[in-house]
């Protein structure tokens, strides 16, 4: 491992957007495309979000654990959370999927982060959950 | 997160400007809903061209947006979307819900 950070944020929704541009820029020093760039916004918001969104109670907000390192050309991202953890995460991965479909969630968080990055790992229980992402970067030289 | 709209000739263009998240989808969600419920137009588009990002809790919003177009017997289209928006879009299958023009 060459670089990492880590940091903490409250679980609210106006942190969305600074935890996906943060990690995001923290993964420019391996030249990523734009492509690749955008996959990890995108991985990271659905991360994120499912911290703010079942993580904990909206009344009581929680700590978002945010960690990446870069290693070669990959950058590896922890999103974890102390919330209640998820009952059963092979139903959560699967597409559609939500446990608040009032809500209208699409219940595709976890797809996306399948799709837009190389690795995907889940791990949770009744103490939270955290997932491990890792993309593999680099794009034509400058 | 700005909406604009501008209704001609039956057609609502309703235009979307920065980040459509799960921070900004109530906003969103209520906004839209409020120009269904006045249902003076019979042709719905969603332009995305100011839309620099889009995760999952867009899919959410265009769904539900889109029964109630739907119910109403109004079709809803969208255009302009960026590589980022088209890629989730991709993802998870709503172009076969939702038409781009």
């Amino acid at each position: 491992m060459e670089n990492y950070f880590n940091m903490e944020l409250l679980a609210v929704s106006r942190n969305e957007s600074f935890a996906r541009s943060a990690v995001a820029a923290f993964a420019v020093e391996l030249s990523p495309t734009i492509e690749q760039l955008n996959d990890i916004k995108t991985a990271v918001s659905e991360a994120v979000t499912n911290c703010i969104v079942h993580a904990y109670d909206k009344s009581k907000p929680g700590v978002i654990y945010i960690k990446a390192a870069i290693s070669g050309r990959s950058v590896q991202i922890e999103i974890a959370d102390n919330g209640t953890g998820i009952e059963d995460v092979d139903a959560a991965m699967q597409p559609f999927f939500t446990t608040k479909p009032e809500q209208e969630r699409s219940g595709m968080g976890f797809t996306i982060m399948k799709t837009f990055m190389d690795e995907l790992e889940v791990f949770s229980d009744r103490t939270g959950t955290r997932v491990l992402m890792k993309k593999y970067l680099g794009g034509k030289e400058a | 997160m700005e909406i604009f709209f501008n209704l001609s000739g039956g057609t609502l263009t309703v235009s979307l400007d920065g980040e459509l998240d799960e921070h900004n989808s109530h906003f969103v969600r209520a906004k839209l809903d409020n120009l269904i419920a006045m249902h003076t137009f019979n042709y719905f588009v969603l332009d995305f061209s100011k839309v620099t990002f889009m995760d999952s809790t867009g899919i959410g919003v265009l769904l539900g947006r889109y029964k109630k177009l739907r119910a109403i017997g109004v079709p809803f289209v969208i255009k302009n979307t960026q590589p980022q928006v088209d890629k989730v879009f991709n993802a998870s299958g709503l172009f076969n819900v939702i038409t781009k023009i």
